[in-house]
C-alpha cells in the first residue's frame, strides 16, 4: 500500500470528522431541518427528539444526566459561561478563582477579564512536570475563593491533571471545580461522579465531531451548581444557553461520543503503543527531550524539544508532508514560545525547539514510520547547520556566552 | 505561512554552510542573535589580504527557513565584494531577493547584523577601528 501524503499529527488542535459522525448528521440539514423549539408541529418534534437523543449520548460519555448538558458553540464558549457564569452567580459567596498558567487562552484570557471586573484570581504555576502542586493549590483557597479551573488534559504535552485530588480540596473548603475537559473527553475516561466534577467544557470537533458545537456539563445534585447565563434571548438550555439549537451539530456530537465511548479503550492502547514508538525512535537522537510528566499523559500526544533546532525551520523540513505544530512562533510580533512549555522551566531555547505530535483514530503505523525517518533526517540536517550544535560540540557553555538580545 | 520559492531553495539547498578558522588574522567572525530569541546567525568571511576581496564566506545558523535562507544569501552575496563594499549590502535588498513577508524582516536584519559583525571583527583583528556600532537591539 503506498502512503498517502500528507500526513495529519496535529490532533490536538482539531480531528477529522469521522464518516460516520457525517452520515448521522446529514438528514438534519436537510430533510429534518425543524427548530428543536418549535413545539407544535413534526418537524420541530422531530428536531428536539434528535437533540434529546445526542444529550444522552454526550452523557452518557461522561457519566452524568442528559439534563446537565448545555449545548454551546464549541469549549471556548462553554469555558466563558463556566467562568464568568460561575462569577456572578456566586458574588455573594466570594470572588476568588483559582487556575493554573498552563491552561488554554480560552481560560486564561477569561479570567483576566473577570479581573477586570472586579475579580481575584490565582494563577499557580505548575510543577516541571507540567502537574499541579496540590499544597499550593490548598495554600490559595481562601474564604473568598468560589471556583477552581484547572484543565483534564493539556492540550500541548498532553499531561493529565490529579482531577480526583483537586476535586477533593475543592469539596473539602466547599469550593466548585470547574475543568476544561476538551483535549481528553473522548480519549480517557473521563467520569464527573468519579472525578468530582461540578462543571466541565468540552467539544465536537477535538473527537472526530463537528466545528462548531461543545458542551458545558453542568452538575444539578451535590451539590446543585447554577451559571448566569452570558447571553441573552429565548431561554434555551435551561436558561443558560439562549439560541436556537444546531441540531446537525449536535446529533453530530451526540454520535461522536458514541462512537468515541465504544472505541476509546482499544484506541487508546493503540495509539500509545505508537506514540511510544514515536518517541522512543526521536529520543534515540542526542539531546531530544520529553516535555512533561510521562506516566500521567494522555495516549496520543509526544511534546519533544529538539535542543539547538529551532521548531519552525525544524518543521520546514517537513511541513509538506507531515503536519504537527511547534512551540515556536518566530515572528516579529511574537518572539516568545509557548507559554506552556515555559511555565514548566524550559529555557527559551529549548521552548523554541519544541514539536508537538497528535495522533488521531486515522493514524497508522505506516505514517509514524515515514514520520520518525523525516524528522529524525530534518533535525541531523539543521544540527549540521547550527551553530549552536557545534559550539555544544566543542564544549562551549552556551549559558556564558553573552548573546546580543533583539 | 507560506514560503517564497526562494526561501524554499536556500532551505534545502543552503549554499555555504560550514566554519573558517577563526583563529587566522584574515577570517572575520560575526555571532549574532540569541537563542532565547529563536534565531542565531554565525556568518564567516576570509579576505584574500593580497586582493583585499573577500574569497570564502561560510554560515551556521540556528532559526526559521526565513533566518538560514538570508544568511545563506547574505553569504553568496558577500564572496567577491572588498570588505567595504560588504557593509553596503541592506538588509531590504535580502527581504527583497527572498520575498520575504514583513513578520520575517527581523530575519534580513539579522543577517545584515552579521555581516557588519564579521567586518568589525575582521577590522579590529587587522588593527582598524571597528566601522561602526552594530546596533544589537531593535
Amino acid at each position: 500500500m503506498s502512503l498517502k501524503l500528507p500526513i495529519y499529527l496535529d490532533n490536538n488542535a482539531t480531528t477529522p470528522m469521522d464518516p460516520r459522525v457525517l452520515e448521522a448528521m446529514l438528514p438534519y440539514f436537510t430533510d429534518r431541518f425543524g427548530n428543536a423549539a418549535s413545539r407544535n408541529h413534526p418537524f420541530g418534534w422531530a428536531a428536539e427528539e434528535a437533540v434529546d437523543y445526542a444529550r444522552e449520548q454526550v452523557a452518557k460519555l461522561i457519566g452524568c444526566d442528559p439534563k446537565e448538558i448545555i449545548f454551546t458553540s464549541g469549549a471556548t464558549e462553554a469555558d466563558n459561561l463556566a467562568l464568568k457564569g460561575v462569577y456572578e452567580m456566586y458574588a455573594s459567596k466570594g470572588n476568588h478563582i483559582i487556575t493554573l498558567t498552563t491552561e488554554h487562552k480560552a481560560v486564561l484570557d477569561t479570567c483576566k477579564h473577570i479581573e477586570k471586573l472586579g475579580g481575584q484570581v490565582t494563577y499557580l504555576e505548575v510543577k516541571e512536570d507540567g502537574l499541579v502542586d496540590l499544597q499550593a493549590l490548598e495554600a490559595a483557597i481562601t474564604s473568598q475563593t468560589i471556583l477552581i479551573a484547572i484543565m483534564y488534559g493539556n492540550n500541548e504535552i498532553g499531561v493529565l491533571q490529579p482531577v480526583k485530588e483537586i476535586s477533593n480540596l475543592a469539596r473539602k473548603h466547599n469550593v466548585l471545580f470547574f475543568t476544561d475537559g476538551t483535549q481528553a473527553v473522548g480519549k480517557v475516561p473521563v467520569d464527573v461522579q468519579r472525578d468530582g466534577i461540578d462543571l466541565m467544557a468540552f467539544s465536537a470537533h477535538k473527537m472526530y465531531g463537528p466545528k462548531g458545537v461543545g458542551a458545558l456539563y453542568v452538575r444539578r445534585k451535590n451539590p446543585r451548581v447554577k451559571v448566569t447565563a452570558q447571553m441573552d434571548g429565548g431561554g434555551h438550555e435551561r436558561g443558560m444557553r439562549s439560541g436556537t439549537l444546531n441540531v446537525p451539530g449536535i446529533v453530530g456530537f451526540g454520535r461522536a461520543c458514541e462512537i468515541c465511548m465504544n472505541e476509546m479503550e482499544a484506541e487508546a492502547a493503540r495509539l500509545s503503543k505508537l506514540r511510544d514508538k514515536l518517541e522512543q525512535s526521536l529520543l534515540a537522537l542526542e539531546e531530544a527531550y520529553v516535555n512533561g510528566n510521562r506516566e500521567h499523559r494522555l495516549p496520543h500526544v509526544a511534546n519533544i524539544s529538539f535542543k539547538y533546532v529551532e521548531g519552525e525551520g525544524l518543521m520546514m523540513g517537513f511541513n509538506k508532508d507531515i503536519a504537527v505544530s511547534s512551540g515556536s512562533a518566530c515572528t516579529s510580533a511574537s518572539l516568545e514560545p509557548s507559554y506552556v512549555l515555559k511555565a514548566l522551566g524550559l529555557g527559551d531555547d529549548l521552548a523554541h525547539s519544541s514539536l508537538r505530535f497528535g495522533l488521531g483514530r486515522f493514524t497508522t503505523e505506516e505514517q509514524i514510520d515515514y514520520t520518525i525517518k523525516a524528522v529524525s533526517d530534518t533535525v541531523l540536517k539543521l544540527r549540521d547547520m547550527s551553530p549552536l550544535w557545534e559550539m555544544w560540540k566543542d564544549g562551549v557553555d552556551l549559558t556564558k556566552i553573552e548573546w546580543a538580545h533583539h | 505561512m507560506a514560503y517564497s520559492e526562494k526561501v524554499i531553495d536556500h532551505y534545502q539547498n543552503p549554499k555555504n554552510v560550514g566554519t573558517l578558522d577563526k583563529s587566522k588574522t584574515n577570517v572575520g567572525t560575526g555571532l549574532v542573535g540569541a537563542p532565547e530569541c529563536g534565531d542565531v546567525m554565525r556568518l564567516q568571511i576570509e579576505v584574500d589580504e593580497a586582493s583585499g576581496l573577500i574569497k570564502d564566506a561560510k554560515f551556521k545558523t540556528f532559526g526559521c527557513g526565513s533566518a538560514i535562507a538570508s544568511s545563506s544569501l547574505a553569504t553568496e552575496w558577500l564572496k567577491g565584494r572588498t570588505v567595504d563594499q560588504a557593509l553596503e549590502i541592506d538588509n531590504m535588498d535580502i527581504v527583497e531577493e527572498l520575498a520575504l513577508p514583513p513578520v520575517k524582516i527581523h530575519c534580513s536584519v539579522l543577517a545584515e547584523d552579521a555581516i557588519k559583525a564579521a567586518v568589525n571583527d575582521y577590522r579590529v583583528k587587522n588593527g582598524l577601528v571597528a566601522v561602526e556600532e552594530v546596533a544589537l537591539k531593535h
